[in-house]
């Protein structure tokens, strides 16, 4: 007879101790996606003109693996003349071929760049996640898929346009010189790039100096499609290489989305010019838990809305407001939660937190992380053994904080949380205001009344009501204040890179 | 194999009980996006293995049918304690379910096997009986030898909002079942929504439930990963406010291992290791168990076997 059941002692438990255990005796078996499916190269040269070329400095610098502090290739360091090699190619192009390409044949062209991302979802996922330290969890179903829908939704504009501007001529701008982040790599050159295409305009593209990889990839999937020469161009550098398509004199239009101070900088450096510009930058979002909100699906909300990506997001959800008669069940179900988090290795399946992206970004979160103990707000860290090597940081939350802590204005850009409680409607719409950024805000409510009137008076870009960092490519991104301005996605999207005419 | 004393509960009177019409509110998307989610993760080598025997020692093995026999039920009892002999160190079911008319059959076949004898009671699966009957056929059950009671709540008085009639009833049932636990089956694809999924768990863990239970298997859907979950996060709260442990079983509609690992990673994230046990989880299902051994013999031999070497009881 098979033996018998393996019972365990009831556990009597006092309730001032009540505690969930989750040291758990069935622990997970590593689970780690494999290397040996992408092919990362040695080295890379700029993409420009369709081709790949040397940087005219020879100089080249590395990328690596935030996760092990290893090495993954190398990148070519673009520098002025560089960047003006890559705007004449894409000014060449433009006049020569995209211009004049009826809109339909352009439309070919990005669903055939969508098609590829599709088929090199794995690849791309991987090399995501060993140049950037997200779990391969979120580049796989996250990152890949919105990038290659995003291409796929403005593929489908293209020949589109009169019925997005009705009684309206439109003209693309020329050459758009674009900046990308390092916490959303492919999905953001894919923002970028996508509408661009769809709207006739070529392209200089930099991609963010700790996270190139998955952008030159795309640079050989541009190639793959046979895009005419020069229509997009990807060249690697770190801030002054930005600083020259910014200020290189033939460019139309700047799409940038990074820190608010690079964004005050640019502005300051197109005043003056008739350069078109949009930013999109930092964020301190407001989640605002109402009393009457379905409480579970909000702690998960919330675990979404700073967790996510190591909380490396601008529409982050840092910022938590809990009204009062909730505040304590929300943060005791916000510290279970969690210890069930785990983190470590980005490569393995099961990881919900990877790596911080880099040496620097994990000295500004412990900057604040030690501003928010000096300013008395109370710290909760989850248990969890870090990896000895690479960049890490526990999820962590902050309670007690107040209005006026710094924890409570600055972006931290990292896994770390402010929870502050506020007890009438009127008092949290204007905390939640009381900002320098509005980028996005959530709300948390069973009362659809509440909503509307919340969703009314909050000033942010995106208003998540009973969920959080939900993307689509319909649905229009962007700031208020000093969260920039110009919208990404949708077909407000489009504007930004078109002129319209009558 | 007897179970401690201090996991027997009377009716948690003393507990003040809320106004369940103000139960914890659901929202439908966030609990199955949170329920997919658990599906996500990836359970491989070791933890499959033991993930698996501990499915398998979580399994009320059921038979409810209007065709039941001594006879059905003695082979139900040899399976439950020899699921599969080509396995070696692979542990028993945790308990046979069966009509109250089997309970004392399935007594005899199981002996001192630590194998219990559940018997669904109450008018099972309709619940549409008055309720001293229902106390009789708790107590026909019990003395028949069951050590456990899966009771149906009223889900009439429950739509019809007569809560009191609810929790008096379980509360009357607890009372009839003495020294047996109770499970208390809620019929959550008769209650439509999550929020009352979330009132009658409420109201069956302080009327005295010793496990709250999704489904008779009887009515489709049955058991769901997301109205697991809900259960689940009552039974948390409620330990929360009174440090008393529930248990839970989904029943019906789990019939694949894989599919149970995703539940057992929901247990493991939501309740801890506390609950990871069939004193606290159960699975009500009968085909599950060879899925179980079929993936288990794969994991020793490398191999798929044919359904057919596995015994159909």
């Amino acid at each position: 007879m098979a033996k018998a059941i393996a019972k365990k002692k009831p556990l009597a438990k006092k309730s001032n101790t009540i505690k969930l255990n989750f040291d758990t005796s069935w622990e997970y078996a590593p689970a780690p996606e494999s290397k040996s499916a992408a092919t990362i190269n040695k080295q890379y040269d700029l993409f420009i003109n369709g081709e790949w070329q040397q940087p005219s400095s020879k100089k080249y610098f590395d990328t690596i693996n935030p996760a092990t502090e290893e090495k993954l290739s190398e990148v070519a360091d673009a520098n002025a003349a560089d960047v003006d090699k890559a705007v004449k190619a894409a000014r060449n192009a433009y006049d020569k071929v995209w211009k004049k390409m009826p809109a339909k044949e352009r439309a070919k062209y990005i669903f055939r760049i969508a098609r590829i991302m599709q088929e090199k979802a794995r690849e791309l996922a991987i090399v995501e996640t060993l140049d950037g330290g997200k779990p391969i969890k979120e580049s796989r179903d996250f990152d890949v898929p919105t990038a290659a829908n995003h291409l796929f939704y403005y593929a489908g504009w293209a020949d589109k346009l009169e019925y997005a501007f009705p009684n309206r001529r439109t003209e693309p701008l020329g050459v758009a010189g674009q900046i990308t982040p390092w916490n959303f790599p492919l999905l953001m050159a894919a923002w970028k790039i996508a509408p661009a295409l769809a709207t006739g305009n070529t392209v200089v593209l930099k991609p963010a100096e700790t996270t190139p990889l998955t952008t030159l990839k795309l640079a050989e999937i541009i190639q793959e499609a046979d895009l005419p020469p020069g229509v997009v161009n990807i060249i690697t550098g770190a801030g002054e290489t930005g600083a020259a398509i910014v200020n290189h004199a033939d460019v139309n239009k700047i799409a940038f989305t990074g820190s608010t101070n690079v964004g005050k900088i640019i502005q300051r450096a197109i005043a003056g010019t008739n350069k078109k510009a949009t930013l999109e930058l930092g964020g301190k979002a407001a989640n605002i838990i109402f009393e009457d909100a379905p409480i579970d699906q909000a702690v998960e909300g919330v675990v979404n809305a700073i967790f996510f990506n190591q909380g490396h997001v601008c529409c982050a959800g840092s910022r938590l407001y809990v009204q009062e008669s909730v505040a304590k069940e929300v943060i005791r179900k916000l510290r279970d939660r969690m210890q069930s988090l785990i983190v470590g290795d980005p490569m393995d399946k099961n990881t919900d937190i990877g790596a911080i992206n880099s040496r620097e970004q994990l000295n500004i979160i412990q900057k604040y992380i030690a501003i928010g103990k000096k300013e008395g707000a109370e710290m909760y860290e989850s248990s969890c053994a870090l990896p000895s090597k690479g960049f890490w940081c526990r999820p962590t939350i902050f309670s007690n904080v107040a209005q006026s802590n710094r924890i409570a204005q600055e972006e931290i850009f990292g896994p770390v949380l402010s929870i502050l409680t506020f007890r009438t409607d009127d008092e949290v719409i204007e905390k939640a205001n009381n900002s320098p950024y509005g980028l996005s805000a959530g709300v948390w409510t069973d009362k659809g009344s509440k909503i509307f009137n919340m969703t009314k008076r909050m000033r942010a870009g995106v208003v998540w009501a009973n969920t959080f960092n939900k993307f689509d490519p319909t649905s229009p991104f962007g700031g208020y204040k000093e969260s920039g301005f110009g919208r990404e996605g949708g077909l407000h999207g489009l504007l930004p890179y078109l002129k319209l005419i009558n | 194999m007897a179970v401690a004393k201090s996991i027997r509960t009377k009716p948690n009177l003393t507990i003040r009980q809320g106004d369940f019409a103000l139960s914890t509110r659901i929202d439908q998307v966030g609990v199955e996006e949170r329920a997919s989610r658990f599906t996500k993760r990836s359970i491989k080598n070791d933890a499959k293995e033991n993930g698996l025997k501990l499915v398998l020692n979580m399994i009320d093995l059921t038979t409810l049918e209007g065709k039941d026999t001594d006879g059905k039920v003695k082979q139900l009892c040899y399976k439950a304690m020899h699921p599969h002999d080509a396995l070696a160190d692979i542990p028993t079911v945790a308990a046979i379910c069966v009509y109250p008319s089997m309970v004392k059959v399935a007594k005899k076949a199981l002996g001192d096997s630590g194998i219990k004898v559940a018997s669904v009671a109450t008018a099972f699966p309709s619940g549409q009986a008055p309720r001293d009957i229902k106390i009789r056929d708790t107590k026909y059950a019990v003395n028949e030898g069951a050590d456990e009671v899966d009771m149906v709540i009223s889900r009439g008085k429950f739509h019809a909002g007569e809560y009191n009639f609810v929790f008096d009833e379980i509360a009357s049932i607890k009372e009839a079942c003495g020294d047996a636990r109770l499970k208390v089956i809620l019929e959550t694809g008769e209650l439509g929504t999550f929020d009352k999924v979330r009132r009658a768990s409420d109201i069956a863990m302080h009327a005295g439930a010793d496990f709250i239970k999704t489904s008779t298997g009887k009515i489709a859907p049955a058991a769901t990963m997301p109205v697991t979950l809900v259960m689940l996060e009552a039974i948390r709260d409620f330990y929360y406010k009174t440090g008393k442990m529930i248990g839970m079983k989904p029943a019906g509609g789990i019939s694949r291992s894989k599919l149970a690992l995703h539940y057992l990673v929901m247990v493991k994230e939501v309740l801890g290791e506390d609950w990871m046990s069939n004193e606290w989880f159960r699975f009500g299902a009968s085909s599950l168990a060879n899925d179980v051994l079929m993936q288990l013999m794969k994991l020793k031999t490398g191999q798929y076997q044919s359904a057919n070497y596995f015994s159909v009881d």
